[in-house]
C-alpha cells in the first residue's frame, strides 16, 4: 500500500527534465495501478481511513494516467514550436496528475481539499504558460480568480460538513447526514456550496463561463488535458462526494442536477453553433457533454453510474484525440485553431482529416463509434428510470451539436484549401492519435470490455 | 457452395466493407486504380448475393440465413442477422443498384476517386445491415452509420448548394432516428429483449394500446422522413438536385425504402392497435403526397428536381398500399419499392448521362435529343413507361396490386390514387417530349454521342428487370406470399379463412401466381397455430 503511494508521490519530486522520464513516471505508475486492480469492492483504507483505494479509484486512477500519457505526447512538438521547452511543464502535469490520484481516492474532506487545489493551481500556471501570448495570460488569470473564488465556496461547504459530523471522514459524516431530519437547511445549504463548488469544476452552466476563455488561451495539449483529466477528476470528486455524503437526501439535489444538466446541454450546444475557434467550439460542446454526463447521476441507477463511467473514459480518448489534431496544425507562424484553418485537410494531410472525422462522430454520438455507446446508456438509464422527457430533451440536442460538429467535417472536407502548406505529423503525436482513434472505434463497435471496465468501478451507494 | 447458409448474409454484408478498406490501403492520386478496385467489389458485392437467388426457401415462415452470436451482453444486445421475403427482395434490390451506382460513377467522377469509392461501399454495408439485423441496437447503428457516407457524396461530389442539402438531409434524418432510440429503449423495457424475432412472435398485444401510440409515433417520425411522406419530404428535392448521380440512384432506390421497411418490420407487427387507430391518417398523408407531389413534378425547371418530386409521389403510393393493410396493399407495395428503385434509379442514370455531356440540368437546355440520341431515347421511353405504370412494364403491376388493394378497404383512396397514376403519365410524359421530341433547337445538343458500353451496362440490366416484373412477376408474388401473410394476420386474424377462395379468385394475377395448394397449405398450418 506504502509502496504504491510512493511511486505516486515520486513522480513530482522527479522534475522530470523530459517527456520521457515522465512518461516513464505515468508508465511505472500505470504498472502500480495495474497492481491494484484486483482489489475488493469495499476497498482497502489507509492513513487513517484518510484515502481508500477501490475499484472507482483504479478506473479513474487509468483514465488520469491515459490522459497524462496522451497529453505528454503531444506537447513534446508543441512546445517545440511555442519555444516554451521547460522540464517544469512535465513536473507541472505530473504534478496535477498526483492531485487527480488523490482526488479520485481521497475519503476525507481535507485530502479531496487539498488534492482539488494541488490539481487547479497546477493547471493555473498550465494554462498560463505561454507567457508571450495575450490569450494565455487573460485565461488563466480567468481560471484562477474564478477557480479561487469556487474554492472558497467549496471549502464553505465542507466546513458546514465538519460542523455536522465533527469529523472530516467521509463515511462518518455521511453516517452523520443519513440521521439529520428531512429538509435541514444546513444540509441543504451545505449541498448547494458543495455543489456550486463541483460544478465549477467541470464547467456546468451557470459555472462554465471560465471554460471557452481557457481552451482558447492555454496551450492546446493543457486544453486537451483540463478538458478531459480536470473533468474526469471533478467528476471523481463529484461521484464520490454525491454517492456517499449525499445518496440518503437524493431528491433534495435529483431537481437541481437536472436542471443544471439540462442548462448545460442548452448553453453548450446552442453557443457553440456560432462559434468559429475550434478550441472554444470544442469548449461549449464539451459543457453540453457535462450535461449528457451528469443525466447519468440524475437517473441515479446502475445503467446510469455505468454510463457515466463509461462516457468519462471514452470521452478522455476521443476528445483528447479531436484536441490532438489541432495541435498537429499548430505549427510555425500558424496558431490552427480557427475553423478556417482546417480548410481542405483532406488534401493536405489525409490522415488527420480521417482521424478528426472519426473524433467528431464520437463527439456528435454517430455509430459505430464511442460517443454513441456512451449516450446510449444515459438514455437507457434515463428511460429505465422514466424520465421521458429529459431523454427526449437530451436526445434532441443531439441535433444542434451534429450540426456544428458537421461545420468542422464540412471545414475539413469541402472547403477548399486556403493554405497549401502540408502538416506534419510527429511520431509522438501518432502514438497519441493512434490510440485515442482506436479506443474510440473499439468501444463504439465491441463495447464490452469497456462496459465491463465501467462496471468494475461502480461504487454502488445502494448497498451501503 | 461458397458460403453456408450461416455465413452468407456477411459474406453479403462484409465484400463491401472489405473492399473499402483495401481501398483504403491504395494511395491517393491513383484514380484508375481506385476506379477498377471500386467496380471491382462493387460487382463482387452483387455476385455474392446472387446465390441467394436459388437459395432463398420460399413458402418458410421466419428468417432464414439466421447468424446469432453474442455481440454486448451488459446491453443483451447481439450481432443478430437474417432475412425474410420482404428483407430478401430489398437485400438484392440494393446489391444490385449498389453495383449499378458503383459503375455509373466511372467518368462523372475525377476527384477525390479514393474517398469517394470507399464511401459508397461504406454506405452498400450500411444499407444492407439495416434490412438484414434482427437486433435493435444492431439495427439501429447500421441505420445512423450509412448517414454519413450519404453526407458525404453529396457535401463533397454534389453541385452547388451541396453543403445546404448535406447538412439538411443529415439533420432531417437523424431528428427522426434520435426518437426512434427513445422507442427502441422504450420496447426493451417493456419486452425485455433487444431481438426483433422474439418481439415480432410474441402473441398479439405485447405493448399496452396506450404505448403502442407513443412507441407508434416515436418510429414514425423515423420512417416518415425517410420514406419521406408529406409534410416531411422538403430535404428530399434538394439532396437529390445537389447529389451526384449515384447518390441519388442509391438514395432513391435504396436509401428511400428504409422507411417503408421500417413500417413493415416495425410499425405494422409491432403496434398493430396504434397503426389502425392511425391507419386514417397515413392514408390521407399518403394521398396528399401522391397528388402534392405530382402537381410539384408539372412546374420543375429541373429535370433532377423533378425526378425527386415523383419520388415523393411514387413512395407515398408505397405508403397507401402498407396503410391499406391488405394482402395486396401490402405485396404491391413491396412491389412498388422495388418497382421505384429500378425506373426511379433508371431516371436518374438517364439524366446523369445528360449532365456528363452538357453539364446542366435545365429542361429548357434540351430539345430533340431524340435526332442525335436514337438509342438513349428508346431506354429512356422504356424507363418512362415502367415508372409511369405501363402494363407489361413493372411499374403495373405495383401501382395495380396497391390500388386493388386500396379498393377492397375504400374506393376513395383508389380514385384518389388513381388521379396520381394520370398525373404521373402527365409530367413523366411530358418531360420527356421536352427533352428528346421536336427539332434540336439548342445547338450544343447536335452533336451528342449516344449511350457508350458503360451506360448500356448500367442501364440495360434496369430494362430488363422492368419487363421481367411487368410480365412474369409470379415468383416475386410466391416470395412475399408469406411475411405478408404474416403481416396481415396481425390485424385481421380471420382474414384468410372468411375469404379462403376470393384472394385467388377475385384476383387474376394471384391466380396465376400462387398455387391454390400453396395458400392452402400456409392457411392450414396458421390454423393450426
Amino acid at each position: 500500500m506504502a509502496i504504491l503511494l510512493t511511486d505516486f508521490l515520486l513522480e513530482k519530486e522527479q522534475k522530470a527534465w523530459n517527456a520521457l522520464t515522465a512518461l516513464l513516471g505515468v508508465f511505472f505508475s500505470g504498472v502500480a495501478l495495474w497492481k491494484l486492480r484486483g482489489v475488493p469492492q469495499g476497498g482497502v483504507s489507509g492513513f487513517d481511513n484518510s484515502i481508500v483505494v477501490d475499484p472507482f479509484f483504479v478506473f479513474f486512477g487509468f483514465i488520469f494516467l491515459a490522459a497524462t500519457a496522451l497529453v505528454i505526447l503531444l506537447s513534446v512538438k508543441y512546445l517545440e514550436i511555442e519555444d516554451e521547452h521547460h522540464g517544469e511543464y512535465y513536473a507541472l502535469m505530473l504534478f496535477s496528475a498526483v492531485g487527480m490520484m488523490f482526488l479520485a481516492e481521497g475519503n476525507d474532506l481535507v485530502v479531496l481539499f487539498l488534492a482539488l487545489e494541488t490539481m487547479a493551481i497546477a493547471f493555473y500556471v498550465l494554462s498560463g504558460f505561454l507567457r508571450r501570448d495575450r490569450r494565455s495570460n487573460e485565461g488563466a488569470l480567468k481560471y484562477l480568480l474564478l477557480g479561487a473564488f469556487s474554492s472558497g465556496v467549496l471549502a464553505y461547504g465542507f466546513s458546514l460538513l465538519y460542523g455536522m459530523a465533527g469529523s472530516t471522514n467521509l463515511d462518518t459524516i455521511a453516517d452523520a447526514v443519513a440521521v439529520r431530519p428531512p429538509r435541514d437547511f444546513l444540509l441543504l445549504l451545505s449541498l448547494a456550496t458543495v455543489a456550486a463548488g463541483l460544478f465549477f469544476k467541470i464547467a456546468a452552466v451557470p459555472f462554465h463561463q471560465w471554460a471557452p476563455d481557457v481552451y482558447e488561451g492555454a496551450p492546446t495539449p493543457i486544453a486537451a488535458y483540463i478538458s478531459v483529466a480536470s473533468k474526469a477528476a471533478s467528476f471523481a470528486l463529484l461521484l464520490r462526494i454525491f454517492l456517499t455524503i449525499y445518496w440518503p437526501v437524493r431528491v433534495d439535489w435529483v431537481g437541481v442536477v437536472s436542471v443544471v444538466a439540462v442548462a448545460s446541454m442548452t448553453l453548450g450546444n446552442l453557443a457553440a453553433i456560432t462559434q468559429t475557434n475550434l478550441k472554444r467550439l470544442l469548449a461549449y460542446s464539451s459543457i453540453g457533454h457535462v450535461g449528457y454526463i451528469l443525466l447519468g447521476l440524475v437517473a441515479g441507477n446502475t445503467r446510469g453510474l455505468q454510463g457515466m463511467a463509461f462516457y468519462i473514459l471514452t470521452y478522455a480518448f476521443f476528445n483528447a484525440g479531436a484536441f490532438a489534431v489541432i495541435t498537429v496544425l499548430r505549427r510555425k507562424d500558424i496558431i490552427g485553431d480557427e475553423l478556417d484553418d482546417l480548410n481542405g485537410l483532406i488534401e493536405r494531410n489525409p490522415a488527420a482529416a480521417v482521424l478528426m472525422l472519426i473524433f467528431v462522430l464520437s463527439l456528435a454520438g454517430i455509430p459505430p463509434t464511442a460517443g454513441f455507446i456512451g449516450k446510449l446508456l444515459i438514455f437507457w438509464a434515463l428511460i429505465e428510470t422514466n424520465h421521458y422527457i429529459l431523454a427526449v430533451i437530451a436526445v434532441l440536442y443531439i441535433l444542434p451539436a451534429v450540426y456544428y460538429y458537421f461545420r468542422i467535417i464540412a471545414h475539413m472536407w469541402v472547403r477548399e484549401p486556403g493554405d497549401v502548406s502540408r502538416p506534419h505529423i510527429s511520431p509522438g503525436q501518432v502514438v497519441a492519435l493512434a490510440t485515442a482513434m482506436a479506443v474510440t472505434l473499439a468501444a463504439g463497435i465491441y463495447p464490452e470490455p469497456f462496459l465491463r471496465f465501467a462496471s468494475y468501478s461502480l461504487m454502488l451507494p445502494f448497498g451501503r | 457452395m461458397l458460403f453456408s447458409d450461416s455465413q452468407i448474409l456477411n459474406a453479403i454484408l462484409y465484400t463491401p466493407l472489405v473492399g473499402a478498406l483495401i481501398l483504403l490501403l491504395i494511395p491517393r492520386g491513383q484514380g484508375a486504380v481506385h476506379r477498377w478496385v471500386g467496380n471491382l467489389f462493387g460487382f463482387l458485392g452483387l455476385a455474392v448475393s446472387l446465390p441467394l437467388l436459388w437459395r432463398f426457401r420460399i413458402g418458410e415462415t421466419g428468417f432464414q440465413f439466421v447468424v446469432d452470436k453474442q455481440w454486448i451482453p451488459s446491453i443483451g444486445a447481439h450481432y443478430t442477422l437474417g432475412i425474410d421475403g420482404i428483407s430478401f427482395v430489398l437485400v438484392m434490390l440494393t446489391t444490385l443498384l449498389g453495383a449499378i451506382a458503383i459503375l455509373s460513377s466511372w467518368s462523372a467522377i475525377r476527384k477525390r476517386e479514393k474517398e469517394y469509392y470507399i464511401l459508397l461501399l461504406l454506405l452498400q454495408t450500411g444499407m444492407l445491415g439495416a434490412f438484414m439485423s434482427l437486433d435493435f441496437v444492431l439495427f439501429y447503428m447500421f441505420w445512423e452509420v450509412m448517414l454519413v457516407p450519404m453526407y458525404f457524396l453529396i457535401a463533397v461530389w454534389g453541385s452547388e448548394r451541396r453543403l445546404y442539402a448535406a447538412i439538411k438531409f443529415f439533420l432531417y434524418t437523424l431528428a427522426g432516428s434520435v426518437l426512434m432510440l427513445l422507442g427502441i429503449l422504450a420496447i426493451y423495457f417493456t419486452a425485455h429483449t433487444l431481438d426483433i424475432r422474439t418481439v415480432l412472435a410474441a402473441p398479439h398485444p405485447l405493448f399496452s394500446v396506450h404505448l403502442q401510440k407513443w412507441l407508434f409515433w416515436a418510429f414514425f417520425f423515423a420512417f416518415a422522413i425517410k420514406v419521406p411522406m408529406f409534410p416531411f419530404h422538403t430535404w428530399l428535392p434538394d439532396a437529390h438536385t445537389e447529389a451526384p448521380t449515384a447518390g441519388s440512384v442509391i438514395l432513391a432506390g435504396v436509401l428511400l425504402k428504409m422507411g417503408t421497411y421500417g413500417f413493415m418490420r416495425f410499425s405494422l407487427p409491432m403496434f398493430p392497435d396504434a397503426t389502425l387507430a392511425f391507419r386514417g391518417i397515413m392514408i390521407v398523408l399518403s394521398l396528399i403526397g401522391i397528388i402534392y407531389g405530382a402537381l410539384v413534378c408539372m412546374m420543375q425547371k429541373d429535370m433532377k428536381r423533378l425526378i425527386a418530386y415523383s419520388s415523393v409521389s411514387h413512395m407515398a403510393f408505397c405508403t397507401l398500399g402498407i396503410f391499406a393493410l391488405t394482402p395486396l396493399g401490402l405485396t404491391g407495395s413491396i412491389i412498388q419499392q422495388l418497382n421505384h428503385g429500378i425506373s426511379t434509379g433508371g431516371l436518374f442514370l438517364i439524366v446523369g448521362v445528360l449532365y456528363e455531356r452538357r453539364h446542366t440540368r435545365k429542361i429548357s437546355e434540351f430539345g430533340g435529343l431524340a435526332t442525335p440520341m436514337p438509342n438513349f431515347a428508346a431506354i429512356y421511353m422504356i424507363i418512362t413507361l415502367s415508372s409511369l405504370g405501363m402494363p407489361l412494364l413493372n411499374g403495373f403491376i405495383g401501382e395495380f396490386a396497391i390500388l386493388r388493394g386500396a379498393f377492397e378497404v375504400n374506393k376513395a383512396w383508389a380514385a384518389w390514387g388513381v388521379v396520381g397514376i394520370v398525373l404521373g403519365a402527365a409530367y413523366l410524359l411530358w418531360l420527356y417530349q421536352r427533352v428528346m421530341f421536336g427539332n434540336v433547337t439548342n445547338p450544343a445538343n447536335e452533336s451528342l454521342p449516344d449511350l457508350n458500353a458503360r451506360e448500356y451496362a448500367t442501364l440495360i440490366p434496369l430494362v430488363l428487370l422492368a419487363f421481367w416484373i411487368g410480365i412474369y412477376p409470379a415468383p416475386l408474388f410466391r416470395v412475399l406470399d408469406v411475411p405478408v401473410r404474416q403481416l396481415v394476420i396481425r390485424y385481421d386474424p380471420e382474414y384468410y379463412r372468411a375469404q379462403p377462395v376470393t384472394p385467388v379468385s377475385a384476383q387474376p394475377t394471384r391466380a396465376l401466381l400462387v398455387p391454390p395448394a400453396d395458400a392452402h397449405s400456409v392457411g392450414a398450418m396458421e390454423r393450426g397455430n
